[in-house]
């Protein structure tokens, strides 16, 4: 709920900024590590926008995948499953050190409006 | 019209993060967020804590997890200073609830401020606090697989308490399994097994707090 309440409040403000009243859709960014999912944020979406300037409006999103560059040979790779952080590494099946190159995002991307 | 945004959702919450930093960073108060599931003893954890410590430490609580008016009345037996946060039915609390609670806490000579989070291993971890450091609970009642479950979690928090290490015998937990995990997903945590009920293990967590207390005043 508290993850809608803020993207309205940016897209509220982002609105302002370019002088536009209609909102058609809007595109979010969602990691794989940040447990969101989809469903739980098209409910809120929906109850949130309701009775408000914004319903009707479509929400998009989009989950970002969980990147890894390795501790030991310092490739990039996806892991697979939930053990996703201590993955071994496809290459040199290091399983330690990993470094975060993706999957926290939570950003809006872009919306449509007029 | 399509409008490029590209902006951190939580960013108003990170923001809100900062400043509190900042309140506790100028008084030196060290800021704790516990964080676990439902019934994995936070409240136990900082009872005993909030007492046995009580000499050396002037201590407070934000309680956004009060799961019987027992939590609350245990931990104002110790002394120290408690205030609730209602959080109405959220999942979790978020920069601006522990501002809010601050108007209620005295914060002159504080040395360590514990937030108990909401029971919940995924959403509290997306909404920083203003602390210095995350804890996450888990007692050897849950799944031993608990940090590859939430690796979020444990990639956050510098450490990671095991408790109720008493019942081991009559469980199906693997410690080193649990806490082998913890360390893959963050080499630094710091593993503490303990028992809130024998006592055991509880030593090694209070020597790590007054370190961070220390590092904390510089
Ligand atoms: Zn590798």
């Amino acid at each position: 709920m508290s993850i809608v309440q803020n993207l309205l409040d940016l897209i509220r403000q982002e609105m302002a900024t370019h002088n536009v009243s209609t909102l058609h859709s809007v595109k979010i960014k969602h990691g794989k590590l940040t447990h969101v999912v989809p469903e739980a944020l098209d409910f809120a979406w929906e109850a949130l926008t309701r009775d408000t300037e914004f319903e009707g409006a479509g929400l998009e999103t989009e989950e970002v995948p969980l990147v890894l560059k390795c501790g030991g040979c310092g490739r990039e790779f996806t892991p697979e499953g939930l053990a996703a952080m201590i993955s071994p590494c496809p290459y040199c099946e290091e399983q330690i050190g990993h470094e975060l190159v993706s999957g926290r995002e939570l950003h809006i991307e872009h919306i449509e409006a007029e | 019209m399509q409008i490029p945004v590209v902006r951190n959702i939580l960013e108003a919450n990170d923001r809100m993060s900062a400043e509190l930093k900042k309140l506790f960073d100028d008084r030196g108060i060290l800021v704790l967020n516990l964080m676990s599931s439902p019934g994995a003893g936070k409240t136990a954890l900082l009872e005993k804590t909030l007492a046995e410590l009580a000499g050396e430490y002037k201590m407070a609580v934000i309680e956004g997890d009060l799961q019987t008016d027992n939590d609350a009345r245990r931990v104002a037996a110790t002394g120290a200073q408690a205030v609730q946060i209602n959080t109405d039915g959220g999942c979790h609390l978020d920069g601006s609830m522990v501002l809010s609670a601050l108007e209620s806490l005295d914060l002159d000579g504080l040395d360590i401020l514990f937030i108990e989070n909401v029971g919940n291993l995924v959403c509290p971890a997306e909404f920083n606090l203003g602390e210095d450091a995350c804890v996450a609970l888990l007692s050897v009642t849950e799944g031993d697989d608990k940090p590859e479950k939430y690796p979020l979690l444990f990639h956050k928090s510098e450490a990671m308490v095991l408790n109720k290490v008493d019942l081991l015998p009559y469980v199906d937990f693997d410690l080193d399994k649990a806490a082998g995990q913890g360390k893959r997903i963050n080499e630094d945590i710091q593993v503490f097994p303990l028992s809130c009920r024998s006592g055991e293990g509880l030593a090694p967590w209070y020597e790590w707090l007054r370190t961070k207390v220390t590092d904390k005043k510089g």
